[in-house]
């Protein structure tokens, strides 16, 4: 009975940050199924998004605001209005001017303004861990008193359904809207779309924007989740989303879910019954695996090289 | 035009505003248990609206800017110059070669015991980023964890002295074939991978082997890592004040002066130079070899390399063990010059900054990459002050350089290769 | 020496190529015609081992290849050229036609550091035979030019030259007249008989240009939505009625 409410302690904690992963996966894998890139940057746009949600909820602190909605909703709102426009403007200055040059070059850009956010962050806040509030506390509790016992907190529940709305919306969007469908289009054949009319640069620009905004909302809800944030923690979130967002297949937005979910029971698993310091090897370890025998990921579609 | 050059310039000055602001605006300071805030001084606030300013305009005249950009290569002097010979050229390039080089061994005779041991590092960086060079610049094979072969380097002699008493001459080699056999092991199944994915799988590996060597306390030390790793000798002459190992000799006493902290310094600077002198040349060499062609081949065209009878496997395999050997020399050489080696050294930071290095040189171009190994390691000793917004200007070159110039300060210059005519 | 035998390629749903049989003998020039998109380049594609073709045989002088990967075929003998003219760009004229020799020039590294004398003259042999036929094509000018600079005629032409210093046995050229004008088609015609005769190599191509195919084929596959349709000599394709039909069809 124990070793089974442990085993339910480790699958609810594995969902829980698994949710937010996927969260993050789905800016990898937008972006991937358009532009075919590696956003190296996105885990630093998830990174400010956490930033900015904490000086959001200080400042109204700082107010003496304290309503627990109002202060959640605001957050929230800065944090995906800040990191959206850092979304935006990541594509535009480092992106777009490379695109459709050699792959090494869109990669390496990435990979310079990943190291660019990262030290912007570090010069203006520090590079210290910097407590986040709690600001949901409490949870459920099951199992006898004396022995062990699963509990579910609040912030994992709201953590689990913030996701789940996200996503929802996130699907809706894509298939109903005007823009979700040029998008689908884009992907399907970037040229054929711009011929067509749609204009690409748009829509490459909105889906930089919907992804640093899911990242944002990843970031606070992360944020308050492990109580602490320092300006690292985007890029080994980030390593582990794009981890996700591969082993669901990349450029499948169901995919990125899946392999967000997979990815943190797994990791979950591994702090549980193995020792937490191996648990990033394990993430790592499931990305080399995965695309060494399946590159293309438990939901992709397999692409044919042509000649 | 001008109304749409208006709405979008204002845009892209709110947008400055929304992502610098929030930012740099406030900070968030630990008072105690809680987190305050507090605004930042006048000169940021100041700092930031300017910035949101020029985006305005900047956009605002766009086309203009630009277009007077454009003008500006035209009044180079240089743009008009004939290319010079080619047996002239090779002539200067010599001479030129030969004056470093022997520049190189006399100065650190004249220069203080800092400015040596500094020049010692920029020497390793230079071995680091000729071998990445060969991986990233020629085979076009984005490694992301080249600083894993550099820590088996380094934690082959560190390990071997500890426990076997081994000396560097001895883990000089075994710690780089090490390196390359683990890059042999490890680029063996994943070269079959697409680039961007490539990237990303080197970049875990070189966090496994990090991870790895935190944890297996009882062998590595974990986090406080190695110490006591000996220098270099001389013929089996020591360094030290006091000879520690039985049957060698000092140094000092063999030849009569007085001992000097410095001759140690001096001696570790003349190894790294002579084995970055031989890093460069051999690397030079397989440039001008068939597996030196092979690798741009395939960086150029997989399909036609293939439908020639280049095997991808064992070409890009080679451009990696090569790579990884090269570190590996390195990384002996870092161990030996610090005495004390722990994981902090092999983040992946460090794989960025060898990146950047290969980056800003010049992809292939060995001597743009050996220029800006000196410049990224002496820039930031040189102004101090500035030393922390060191990895703020690495990103932000990388970028710009990618934007603006994708091959470089000093692009590769191919090989000219003078045919007999046929009659 | 080369045989292929009901030849099937299958993508998904989607039967790109259906039982498609095909033969070339030595000293021959074999054409595969047909309408845009009835399988040509991925009969190609299955034969010089890029697909892994889903049904029939392969035979090389005797030797099943068919699956084997990309590289051991054309290390056999048995090279080709693309549609759409894939050159190292960045690399010099010269130098396209060394990689390719990368073969003959098998040295161990430490020879090639150590500049042995045995390298030196595998070096220079390699040498002769590039300028021999950058000559040939009538490239020596531009041999330290780099490769993407060159006029698209001249891309043409490289890219065969590569082809030929590895000293192929067989040669597939797909569509080697595209956008070449008039009179580099008739210098590529020479080039493609001299091929034949001068250097003993027998050619597969595929190839649009009906003047060009009829002038030079010593035989002509015609294919038609992934099926073999005909074959013959130029004279009987020339007369055959369901050719005319698909032909005129498309047109």
């Amino acid at each position: 009975m124990q070793d089974l409410l442990y085993f339910i302690q480790q699958l609810i904690n594995g969902l829980t940050i698994g949710s937010t992963y996927a969260l993050i996966a789905i800016g990898y894998t937008m972006v991937y199924g358009i532009i075919g890139m590696i956003n190296f940057a996105h885990g630093e746009i998830y990174m400010i998004g956490a930033y900015t949600s904490l000086i959001a909820i200080t400042g109204l602190a700082a107010l003496g605001i304290a309503w627990l909605p109002l202060v959640l909703i605001v957050a929230l709102i800065c944090a995906m209005i800040v990191s959206s426009s850092m979304g935006w403007a990541v594509e535009r200055v480092a992106y777009r001017p490379v695109r459709g040059k050699h792959r090494l070059i869109p990669l390496i850009s990435a990979i310079g303004m990943s190291i660019f956010l990262q030290n912007y962050v570090h010069l203006a806040q520090g590079s210290r861990n910097i407590g986040f509030p709690a600001l949901i506390e409490g949870g459920f509790q099951f199992g006898a008193e004396d022995s062990f016992q699963t509990s579910v907190s609040y912030i994992q529940i709201m953590i689990f359904a913030t996701t789940l709305v996200c996503m929802t919306v996130l699907s809706l969007f894509i298939s109903r809207s005007r823009i979700g469908r040029a998008c689908r289009a884009v992907s399907q054949d970037l040229g054929m779309a711009n011929l067509l009319g749609i204009d690409t640069n748009r829509i490459i620009s909105a889906t930089f924007v919907i992804g640093a905004a899911l990242a944002a909302v990843a970031g606070l809800l992360l944020g308050m989740y492990y109580g602490s944030i320092d300006p690292l923690f985007g890029f080994i979130a980030g390593l582990k989303a794009f981890t996700a967002a591969v082993l669901g297949g990349i450029g499948s937005i169901p995919g990125a879910m899946l392999g967000g979910l997979i990815l943190g029971v797994a990791e979950s698993m591994t702090s549980g019954y193995l020792s937490g310091e191996y648990k990033d090897v394990v993430s790592f370890a499931l990305l080399i695996l995965i695309l060494l025998f399946k590159p293309t990921g438990l939901l992709g579609k397999p692409e044919v090289e042509k000649i | 035009m001008a109304a749409h050059n208006l709405k979008h310039a204002l845009f892209c000055a709110i947008i400055t505003l929304v992502i610098s602001y929030p930012i740099l605006g406030f900070n968030l300071e630990s008072e105690g248990t809680s987190i305050i805030l507090e605004g930042a001084g006048a000169t940021t606030i100041l700092g930031v609206l300017l910035a949101a300013v020029i985006v305005f305009l900047f956009q605002l005249f766009r086309d203009s800017v630009m277009g007077s950009l454009r003008q500006l290569p035209a009044i180079n002097p240089l743009a008009n110059r004939k290319p010079m010979e080619q047996s002239k050229r090779l002539r200067l390039e010599s001479t030129l070669l030969t004056l470093m080089i022997i520049g190189a061994l006399i100065w650190p005779f004249l220069a203080s015991r800092g400015a040596v041991d500094l020049a010692t590092l920029v020497l390793i960086y230079i071995m680091l980023a000729l071998g990445l060079n060969v991986v990233v610049g020629l085979a076009g094979l984005l490694d992301l964890g080249y600083v894993a072969f550099y820590a088996v380097g380094a934690y082959t002699f560190a390990l071997l002295s500890q426990y076997y008493g081994v000396s560097f001459w001895f883990a000089l080699p075994i710690g780089a074939l090490l390196a390359a056999l683990f890059g042999l092991v490890l680029g063996f199944p994943v070269l079959r991978l697409r680039g961007d994915y490539l990237a990303i799988v080197t970049l875990g590996f070189g966090e496994i082997i990090r991870i790895l060597l935190n944890n297996m306390t009882s062998l590595t030390g974990g986090p406080n890592g190695i110490g006591g790793i000996p220098d270099p000798t001389l013929f089996g002459m020591e360094f030290g004040r006091r000879v520690k190992e039985e049957g060698n000799t000092s140094f000092h006493e063999t030849f009569g002066i007085a001992y000097s902290g410095e001759h140690k310094v001096i001696f570790l600077y003349l190894i790294a130079l002579v084995l970055a002198v031989i890093t460069a040349v051999a690397i030079r060499r397989l440039m001008r070899m068939p597996v030196g062609r092979a690798w741009e081949a395939l960086r150029e065209d997989e399909i036609a390399a293939k439908s020639l009878g280049l095997s991808r496997t064992a070409v890009k395999l080679s451009a990696f063990t090569i790579g990884a050997f090269f570190a590996g020399f390195a990384g002996t050489v870092f161990a030996s010059k610090q005495g004390f080696i722990s994981p902090e050294s092999f983040v992946f930071l460090e794989s960025a900054i060898i990146l950047a290095i290969v980056v800003l040189g010049g992809m292939g171009s060995q001597m743009g990459v050996i220029l800006a190994a000196i410049a990224v390691t002496i820039l930031p000793e040189l102004a101090r002050e500035f030393s922390e917004y060191r990895m703020l200007i690495f990103g932000a070159a990388m970028v710009l350089m990618m934007v603006w110039r994708p091959q470089g300060l000093m692009p590769m210059r191919r090989i000219h290769i003078e045919l007999k005519r046929q009659e | 020496m080369l045989e292929v035998q009901n030849l099937s390629m299958r993508f998904g749903g989607l039967l790109a190529v259906d039982q498609v049989s095909l033969d070339v003998q030595e000293h021959e020039i074999v054409a595969i015609i047909g309408p845009n998109g009835a399988g040509k380049t991925t009969v190609f594609n299955c034969m010089s081992g890029f697909y892994k073709p889903t049904g029939g045989k392969i035979l090389f002088e005797g030797r099943e290849i068919q699956g084997k990967p990309d590289y051991r075929i054309s290390r056999l003998g048995l090279v080709r050229t693309f549609q759409h003219v894939r050159l190292f760009s960045r690399m010099t004229v010269v130098e396209n036609l060394l990689v390719a020799q990368h073969r003959h020039l098998n040295t161990n590294l430490l020879s090639g550091i150590l500049k042995t004398p045995n390298y030196r003259e595998k070096e220079q042999k390699s040498l002769d035979r590039a300028a021999y036929w950058l000559d040939r094509v009538g490239l020596t000018d531009m041999a330290n030019r780099d490769a993407g600079n060159l006029a698209y005629g001249q891309q043409r032409r490289l890219e065969i030259a590569r082809c030929m210093v590895t000293e192929p046995r067989l040669l597939m050229l797909d569509e080697p007249a595209a956008g070449l004008n008039p009179a580099e088609t008739k210098d590529l015609n020479q080039l493609i008989i001299s091929l034949k005769e001068d250097y003993n190599v027998s050619v597969v191509l595929i190839e649009h240009d009906m003047s060009l195919v009829m002038d030079i084929s010593d035989r002509i596959n015609v294919i038609n939505q992934g099926r073999p349709l005909a074959t013959g000599t130029p004279d009987e394709i020339r007369r055959n009625d369901d050719v005319i039909k698909a032909y005129l069809g498309e047109a």
